[in-house]
């Protein structure tokens, strides 16, 4: 697969890899994907009392764009409300790596990825309130 | 360690390089210092060299093979040659019956080819290997029928590189008097190959596995008893009717050359190719969750395929660029499926995707390997480290056991 600069700058240089504490109730955790399927991500975000994300993570499993479309999310997201980030939209992704159409699928998978973070997040906290 | 040429090239089953004694005799019949004749002219010099030329090309075949240049017929490449044995042979023979046996790990050019005679009315069976990916034989007699006209199993696979038992299955197909073709596009200049003895009535030949011309290839076609074939490409009714079309000299001499130097050397390359494919190995197998596909005893050492768990294979292609090699992996191939090769020998999905092909040929040095060796390591501990996958299995959480949303 004949990729463009900004995939493999992504690939080569992954930004954000690593693990948030899942279990901290500021943390969201989103894992998408399967392994049979050939692509799983994993995004976590940390959120601060204003509700913007100061913290991004993720890891991959899959394919370089898969992983390039990981690793843009993660500095994407960081700074933005957790309502901004839930905007974003897997067209923009495909369309600043430049993905070719075969690979479009792990744009969505990002998209899905960052979605299930927040909802994570705001199950949780929810959660929290009620117990509290 | 020495400096060596990159990327290093571990491909050789996909394809090899024209050996240079190939190249020089090649060009020997292109252009007007040379042989460039039409073979099939009988009026003039220039089409008597080019004859004899593939005369005796067709005998370094021959003789490769123990068998008889009459049963040597030229095609475009092993491609052609499957759907010249199987479509010409299911034509022929169709009033005698209608059914096919084949294997799931066949090479596309065969599957495709019986997917077509589906469409025309014959039945095919796809038989599942064993988990070794090595054909099983009590199995497939009791797939055999009263109108099975037809089998055909390749010699070497060009995936996982284990050997079928063709002896064996030929013996069994002469019993039942059910033709028997072979694919032998990755065997055939690197193990023995001996048709008095072997009981094959089809074989498959390309030259560019074996460091021949790419766009040539040749079908043997059994005299004794003999074989008959439907022609697939009529024209001028060169080789016999059989498969028309003007004789490529250039091509056809590098196919003979290349088939002369592999029976001189096969003992040498194969040695020099076990060594290396030993040294291969010994370095990756103490990784941990490394998986070897496919039998390590009936095996051409020449293709090693080898899951890396946890690490998918299109980024593992990408984190050894210095190393040329091919993958399993969907995201490899258009289709987006992982190799249905390694699905057929019970490998999970996650396996194949994990998989990388490497291929070692005569011109793979010791170098060459301690060097993939190293970057195959740095490769996998790299992208591990980017796997969830690992992380889950590092802290003991089964994935199988998770409940996946396919998409």
């Amino acid at each position: 697969m004949a990729y463009g600069k900004k995939v493999l700058d992504h690939y080569e240089n992954p930004r954000n890899v690593g693990t948030l504490d899942k279990d901290d109730k500021s943390v969201g955790t989103g894992m998408v994907g399967a392994p049979a399927c050939g692509d799983v991500m994993k995004l976590q975000i940390k959120v601060n009392e204003d509700g913007i994300i100061e913290d991004a993570k993720f890891k991959t499993y899959g394919c370089g764009s898969a992983i390039a479309s990981s690793s843009l999310l993660t500095e994407w997201v960081r700074g933005k409300s957790v309502a901004q980030a839930q905007e974003i939209k897997n067209s923009e992704i495909a369309e600043e790596l430049a993905l070719p159409p075969v690979k479009i699928h792990c744009s969505v998978l990002a998209e899905d990825a960052i979605k299930a973070a927040v909802s994570d997040y705001y199950e949780k906290n929810d959660k929290k309130e009620e117990t509290a | 360690m020495k400096d060596i040429k990159t990327p290093i090239y571990l491909d050789y089953a996909s394809t090899t390089p024209i050996d240079k004694r190939v190249a020089d005799k090649m060009f020997e019949y292109m252009t007007t210092d040379g042989m460039y004749g039409n073979p099939a002219s009988r009026s003039h010099s220039f089409g008597w060299d080019a004859d004899d030329a593939v005369s005796k090309s067709r005998k370094h075949i021959a003789d490769l093979i123990n068998a008889d240049p009459r049963e040597i017929v030229w095609t475009s490449g092993a491609t052609e040659s499957d759907n010249l044995a199987i479509k010409g042979a299911a034509h022929f023979y169709k009033k005698k019956g209608k059914h096919i046996i084949t294997l799931k790990t066949e090479h596309k050019a065969v599957l495709d080819a019986c997917r077509q005679l589906e469409r025309e009315g014959f039945e095919v069976t796809y038989m599942e290997p064993m988990s070794s990916g090595l054909l099983d034989l009590d199995k497939l007699e009791s797939e055999i029928r009263e109108d099975t006209v037809l089998i055909s199993i390749m010699h070497v696979n060009n995936e996982i590189g284990v050997i079928q038992d063709i002896e064996k299955i030929g013996e069994l197909c002469r019993s039942k008097n059910i033709i028997f073709h072979v694919d032998a596009a990755q065997s055939a200049g690197k193990i023995e190959i001996d048709l008095q003895k072997t009981k094959v009535d089809l074989m498959s030949f390309s030259a560019h596995k074996i460091y021949g011309p790419k766009g040539i290839g040749a079908l043997y076609v059994r005299r004794k008893p003999r074989v008959r074939l439907e022609a697939q490409i009529h024209g001028g009714g060169h080789e016999r009717g059989l498969r028309s079309g003007t004789l490529p000299t250039h091509q056809i001499v590098g196919m003979g050359e290349a088939f002369r130097i592999a029976k001189e050397e096969m003992n040498q390359d194969f040695e020099n190719i076990s060594k290396l494919r030993n040294r291969l190995w010994n370095g990756v197998k103490d990784m941990e969750e490394v998986y070897l596909n496919g039998d390590f005893e009936n095996r051409y050492p020449g293709i090693m395929n080898i899951s890396f768990n946890y690490v998918e294979g299109e980024s593992l292609i990408m984190a050894t660029k210095d190393i040329a090699v091919s993958s399993g992996s969907a995201c490899t191939s258009a289709s987006l499926e992982p190799s249905f090769v390694l699905r057929a020998i019970g490998r999970s999905d996650e396996l194949a995707h994990s998989s990388l092909r490497m291929s070692i040929g005569r011109f793979t040095t010791e170098e060459e390997i301690d060097a993939t060796i190293n970057t195959v390591k740095i490769a996998v501990e790299k992208l591990r480290a980017l796997s969830p996958l690992w992380e889950m299995y590092k802290d003991g959480i089964d994935i199988s056991k998770i409940e996946w949303a396919a998409h």
